[in-house]
């Protein structure tokens, strides 16, 4: 089962390495992984999407909690949370291709940030489905470039995961 | 005043207590030993190898309950010790670990015995740092000790540059530890160790089974107390022998892959299983599918959460440190007690009858001999002529499963050796770090011909320091272990396992300034050992014992196996 895992870590040299240390020592799999410094510059935000057994997910939210720089783990999907993932993907359009793309891109709520005569390069948020479905809705050969950041995710209404 | 990040070293480990300091110099630490030269409070022992300071350290940590301290330098000093200190992790030992690095702004430049510490160590330590700026030194080693020893305890590395080395500043040395991000549980959950009381209180078939925690919180008086109190069956793993008291009746010996018959059958039968700070691990309870075959509750105390229901499910988790925990749960039980709870006395009866059959299997027994000398023999006599009160250090292979079979250790820190990593080599460096911290102590490394080669050179180290270690090396020209598991599930195709090319043990011993002697009657086993410990107590003393070539270790549970598809003995075959 997929499985959201928030993290907060100090935000030290090396941090990171072990986070991702810890998943390749002991076999444990990473789909997405984000992280960036809180309004707190001492801390960091990690999210890590994962998928494994309920046992499994003990044992990483366990193994999480064992390394000496990490502040607290939660894992997001045991409740409501809210889930987004940026993409910015870069495609060939052309003639009258190019009226066709500026519709789908609004019909997904995404934004073009920049244009070429033969490219668009557009902005999309959502779930990881969403930048699926965009995706799945264009001509694999048109497409240049994919850039996707991974998953963020938060708790739905009043949780907090703070120190 | 100010003082240099070397200074400030030396001056860490007096304000930690260190007394002993196991290390070897180099490039990336010499301002670390010019530090050390001009002081005489902690004592530098030189080793001949890397590991070797870190196993020493180890053992030092692991026969008293001080952290081990040891100072290694850059590059292959560091690659050098990470045997020992991934030695130290898997048994959660604490240590610390000072290592040298290239100056702060060689780093990453590929300079003259660098490597990336950090990185290299990271999986094999409980925490490291690479101190960047010599402000940070002291608060760091403080840390450093803090971790070490607190929680679930295991090695810390400390990587110092050689400019912070060499770089001044004030010296303060923090009085306490406050970190966020680490703060392990020490008491028990109330309402776990109530359902622990009463599940112990109804047991039929109760089982006491202890690892090495129990050890390394020094909770063996408790353990004791509690065992004494209930009147249950205890088993000790490797790694817990000694924490209760082998002489015991109600001691059924080590469980495992060599455990003994009724340790594994009272394991596999009970109908409450009490684990304390043990964590089920490969080589003590099998294959966990079989495992979970009969049905029973199973009570877990450990101080690391992750420990609980990781290789098997668990009904009554506590996270807390074991010494505190028993002390809790045992004054629960005696409340209990004085309360009018009854214990199952008629199913602890039929119990202990149902034990007592399984023991009169007698699976320990082997066939003695007149002629050729039998490695368990060797074994008993270390006990009688040491009055069972040795420190004992073993390497790796079927000695060290005769010594943990055939030594019967009352009390804890006794038994010394690598359960986790299984490490060959680590025998005579453990057993210099317990004479450095038990200086009048009889001190006997059980080891074999395979892995005592591992780590020779430090007969050097025990010259210098005069280091009286006897060493039994029971010599029966195979990797044994190997050569058992060849016979047994290889066809017996003998595969690089036939040690050819030995040494003349005696005359190296000799070449190195101890004593050696060769044994290969039966009738002469006893008189070497008490010369070894009478006439050469003040001696390293080397016994090459000449043993049974094709003996084997049983029982015998198979990897893979269940606890109870023991082999008793070849005729299981």
């Amino acid at each position: 089962m997929r499985h959201i895992v928030s993290i907060l870590i100090e935000n030290e040299a090396g941090a990171l390495s072990r986070v991702v240390g810890l998943f390749s020592a002991r076999g444990y799999n990473i789909e997405t992984l984000t992280v960036a410094p809180t309004e707190d510059k001492s801390l960091s935000r990690m999210t890590i999407v994962t998928s494994g057994s309920d046992e499994v997910i003990e044992q990483i939210t366990k193994q999480l909690n064992r390394l000496i720089d990490v502040v607290k783990v939660v894992d997001l999907t045991e409740s409501p949370y809210n889930e987004r993932e940026l993409m910015l993907i870069k495609f060939r359009a052309t003639g009258k291709e190019r009226e066709e793309m500026k519709r789908m891109t609004d019909i997904f709520r995404g934004r073009i940030i920049d244009v070429s005569e033969k490219t668009y390069t557009i902005e999309l948020t959502g779930d990881g489905g969403k930048l699926d479905a965009f995706i799945d809705a264009l001509d694999r050969a048109s497409i240049l470039e994919t850039v996707r950041t991974g998953s963020s995710g938060i708790a739905r209404g009043e949780r907090v995961l703070k120190v | 005043m100010e003082l240099t990040g070397a200074e400030i070293v030396v001056r860490c480990l007096q304000e930690e207590g260190v007394e002993h300091l196991f290390g070897y110099p180099g490039g990336a630490v010499l301002y670390i030993y010019d530090a050390i030269y001009s002081q005489d409070k902690v004592e530098h022992i030189l080793v001949r190898h890397e590991q070797a300071a870190v196993h020493a350290a180890d053992a030092y940590s692991r026969s008293t309950e001080k952290v081990g301290v040891c100072l290694v330098t850059s590059g292959p000093g560091v690659t050098n010790a990470v045997t020992g200190i991934a030695t130290a992790y898997m048994d959660s030992i604490p240590m610390v670990i000072l290592s040298g690095q290239v100056p702060t702004h060689a780093i990453g430049e590929d300079a003259f015995q660098e490597c990336d510490t950090v990185g290299i160590t990271r999986p094999c330590v409980k925490h490291n740092f690479l101190v960047k700026d010599v402000k940070d030194l002291a608060a760091t080693i403080k840390k450093a000790f803090h971790i070490a020893a607190s929680g679930r305890p295991g090695p810390v590395l400390v990587d110092i540059p050689k400019d912070v080395s060499r770089n001044k500043c004030r010296f303060d040395y923090p009085k306490s530890v406050s970190m966020r991000s680490y703060n392990p549980v020490t008491r028990g959950h109330q309402g776990q160790l109530k359902k622990a009381v009463s599940l112990l209180l109804g047991a039929e078939r109760p089982m006491i089974y202890t690892g090495g925690g129990v050890i390394l919180a020094n909770a063996a008086p408790e353990l004791n107390r509690m065992v004494d109190l209930l009147g249950f069956p205890v088993t000790n793993t490797l790694m817990g022998l000694g924490g209760y008291r082998a002489s015991d009746p109600k001691f059924v010996g080590m469980p495992g892959m060599h455990g003994t018959y009724e340790a594994n059958m009272a394991m596999q039968h009970c109908d409450v299983l009490i684990a304390v700070g043990a964590r089920f691990d490969d080589r003590v309870i099998g294959n966990p599918k079989h495992f979970a075959q009969n049905p029973r509750k199973i009570v877990h105390i450990d101080i690391d959460p992750s420990s609980i229901s990781k290789r098997v499910k668990v009904d009554v988790p506590i996270v807390g440190d074991v010494r505190e925990t028993l002390i809790e749960l045992t004054t629960m039980l005696e409340d209990g007690l004085a309360a009018g709870q009854k214990q199952n006395t008629l199913g602890l009866e039929a119990w202990w009858k149902q034990i007592a059959e399984w023991r009169r299997k007698d699976c320990l027994k082997y066939k003695g001999s007149d002629e050729v000398i039998k490695p368990q023999f060797v074994v008993e006599k270390l006990w009688e002529v040491t009055g069972g009160d040795a420190f004992v250090t073993s390497d790796v292979g079927q000695h060290q499963m005769f010594a943990a079979q055939f030594y019967r250790f009352d009390k804890p820190r006794r038994w010394i050796n690598s359960g986790g990593l299984g490490t060959m080599g680590v025998g005579l460096p453990y057993a210099m770090g317990v004479l450095k911290a038990h200086p009048e102590a009889q001190v006997a490394c059980v080891t074999g011909e395979g892995s005592i080669q591992m780590c020779i050179q430090e007969l050097s180290t025990c010259k210098q320091y005069g280091l009286p270690v006897k060493i039994v090396n029971l010599n029966n020209r195979y990797l044994g272990m190997v050569r058992q598991w060849q016979e047994i599930e290889y066809g017996s195709r003998y595969s690089q396992s036939y040690m050819d090319a030995l040494p003349d043990f005696v005359a190296l011993a000799e070449a190195y300034g101890h004593v050696g002697i060769r044994v290969e009657k039966p009738a002469d086993v006893e008189p070497a050992l008490r010369d070894a410990f009478g006439k050469y107590k003040d001696r390293l003393v080397f016994l090459d014992f000449i043993t049974d070539q094709t003996e084997n270790v049983w029982p015998m549970v198979q990897g893979g196996k269940g606890l109870t598809e023991m082999l008793l003995g070849a005729e299981d075959l």
